[in-house]
């Protein structure tokens, strides 16, 4: 029987050689992620259920990174990080990354990846919807509640439904103007926000494996905006590349069968895509750029775990160098070495930081910041009736914070376009 | 968990997501004092356009004002109920105003789980449009044995989808209650 990489993996950890799509099986949990918002009440249902004196499944398993309400006076917020923290240092968990301190590390998506916990074959599970991301490392990860994390907390065990695979392939090469950003909201626009419902979404074909880890990282985290359970994408020698440098655990690689059973199957010719937007207030209210090319915009956004990367960065830099913004433009790395890496990479012979200041862009400490909104002294919040161009993932009502503004998602390359002339506009125009 | 259900219908569209369900802002509350516990009742579902609060019409808020629990006790929804954030005060906002079950096209996955594993409401598919005939108000009966709701007011009975391997958690009360019961953890 054929099998596809998802059923592989998810064989592996049930101790299985094969498992069907449909099926509810028992898995082996290999990593277990949260923060600071789904921690403290993960760990009261563990304490209720378990008993105050339980002790963990496997303390090294566990990964705890603070990153969503983090640069706030809100008392909320910082009672979470306390009872983290407190969590933490009872259950000796040495993967707690504190706040305020040196190994403080930010969005947890991303970190995961640079911390070497995104391994090939292997089964995270995550107490966020995007927790998907990591499925770019041809592995299953995917998002749950507090439930069942204190559930694995305790047992290092969950059951899942065998996902079906639905296949995305995009054929020949990624033109400049086009960034991971700009394929999955073309898919997005196609399937819409709830064609992958509980299924895995497996991306393929010369375009994608021509991608940079971090670009792969978009095309999964926004698996869920499509309702999928996951994202994958086979590892490769980039994969492999980015992974050894990080850790030194072992790790197995797996690939569909060639005929191996899916849902349904899309092909993309990637050099005939254009860029594209999602309008509010939904990821799968695409129009081409070009369509909405002078809608004004108020602020422009770039960072959050799909698109605070170093690539993103270094992408908008391209556009930027050179111009003046003429909105507010923020700039939030998704992690602490992203912002050291923005110091250090050059483009064009100029450290990225300093085209990006010399445009006129205001540049944040690495976390969430506005990407959910948050307390309202977070960094670059939406306000009454702003429309932010962004590159982060989601444009429901209110998610920026105002709940009368509203959101453009965008590639970092049409993000920093629109935000030198103030409109929306297709980054073609600055990239001739 | 009784094999039958039995209550007021109360209709929704479709996408209706976890922000609709319980507003972020509403998300403070503490989970375990039960005075604070009340308000999850007080506001769920609270974020639904009124227009589209208790279909065909809309118009009714589902749980009226000054009070925590919701006349309604069976939701009847479309396609993709619960989509949006992992929020788990989402489904047990509505076990805390009362509902018993929820009956709809589609789940997204997180929802559907949380509804499940907490053991906070059931959530049933059904491949009928239901929410295109059922009015909010209509007296329901849902039979877990047989698979089927039935329309009191309208005399009609519709399928179920089984709920399939996860009937178990289901009748058990949650994942945590399933798994001592089966030994995959110890009581
Ligand atoms: S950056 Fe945004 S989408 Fe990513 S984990 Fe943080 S809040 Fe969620």
């Amino acid at each position: 029987m054929t099998q596809t990489i998802t059923q592989k993996i998810l064989a592996r950890a049930s101790n299985r050689k094969f498992v069907e799509a449909g099926e509810n099986i028992w898995l082996n949990v290999d990593v277990l992620l949260t923060h600071d918002v789904c921690g403290p009440p993960t760990f009261d249902i563990f304490r209720e259920k378990f008993g105050p004196d339980a002790k963990v499944w496997d303390p090294g398993k566990i990964v705890v990174l603070p990153d969503h309400y983090i640069f706030t006076e809100n008392e909320h917020a910082h009672r979470n990080i306390d009872l983290l923290r407190e969590f933490a240092r009872e259950q000796k968990l040495s993967n707690y990354y504190d706040v305020g301190t040196k190994r403080y590390k930010g969005v947890c998506h991303v970190a995961l990846a640079q911390e070497g916990y995104n391994l090939p074959g292997t089964v995270l599970f995550g107490t966020d919807s995007h927790t998907c991301t990591s499925g770019a490392f041809g592995m299953f990860g995917t998002g749950i509640g507090n439930t069942d994390a204190a559930f694995i907390l305790g047992t290092g065990k969950i059951w899942e439904k065998v996902p079906e695979s639905m296949k995305f392939i995009f054929e020949g090469e990624m033109p400049e103007y086009l960034m991971a950003k700009d394929l999955i909201l073309q898919i997005l626009g196609d399937i819409t926000t709830d064609g992958a419902t509980y299924r895995a979404m497996e991306f393929d074909g010369p375009a994608v494996f021509s991608l940079p880890m971090e670009e792969r990282m978009t095309l999964t985290n926004m698996a869920i905006e499509a309702g999928g359970m996951s994202g994958i994408i086979a590892a490769d020698s980039i994969t492999e590349a980015y992974v050894k440098e990080r850790s030194d655990k072992p790790y197995e690689i797996f690939t569909s069968d060639p005929d191996a059973l899916y849902h349904s199957i899309y092909r993309y010719k990637t050099e005939e895509l254009e860029p594209v937007v999602a309008m509010p207030h939904s990821p799968d209210n695409r129009a081409t750029v070009r369509s909405v090319q002078g809608t004004k915009i108020t602020k422009s956004y770039i960072g959050s775990c799909t698109g605070g990367k170093l690539t993103d960065f270094v992408m908008a830099a391209k556009i930027l160098k050179g111009n003046t913004v003429s909105v507010p433009t923020n700039i939030v790395p998704a992690t602490v070495e992203v912002a050291q890496s923005l110091t250090t990479e050059e483009f064009d012979g100029q450290p990225i930081i300093k085209i990006l200041k010399e445009a006129g862009c205001t540049i944040a400490p690495p976390s969430c910041a506005a990407c959910l909104g948050g307390p309202s002294d977070t960094f670059g919040r939406s306000v009454d009736n702003d429309l932010v161009v962004s590159t982060t993932n989601r444009n429901f009502p209110g998610r920026m914070g105002s709940k009368k503004a509203g959101v453009c998602l965008a590639s970092p390359l049409t993000a920093a376009a629109s935000a030198i002339t103030g409109k929306l506009t297709d980054p073609r125009e600055f990239l001739r | 968990m009784d094999t039958i259900i039995q209550g007021k219908a109360y209709v929704l569209g479709k996408n209706i997501d976890t922000d609709q369900i319980i507003p972020a802002e509403h998300l403070v509350y503490s989970l375990s004092d039960p005075e604070e516990v009340k308000l999850y009742g007080r506001y769920a579902l609270s974020g639904v356009p009124i227009d589209e609060a208790g279909l065909p019409e809309g118009g009714h808020p589902f749980v009226a004002e000054d009070r925590f629990e919701s006349d309604y006790s069976i939701i009847i929804a479309g396609p993709n109920f619960g989509c949006g954030s992992s929020r788990e005060h989402a489904p047990f906002s509505l076990q805390v105003a009362g509902v018993k079950a929820i009956v709809a096209e589609s789940y997204a996955r997180i929802f559907y789980r949380n509804c499940v594993d907490g053991g906070f409401v059931i959530p049933y598919e059904t491949a009928e449009q239901l929410n295109k005939t059922v009015l909010t108000g209509d007296d329901l009966k849902i039979d877990s044995e047989k698979n089927t709701i039935t329309n009191l007011t309208q005399d009609i009975t519709y399928e179920l989808n089984p709920l399939g391997d996860v009937f178990n958690i289901v009748m058990a009360g949650g994942i945590f209650e399933y798994a001592r019961q089966n030994n995959i953890i110890n009581s």
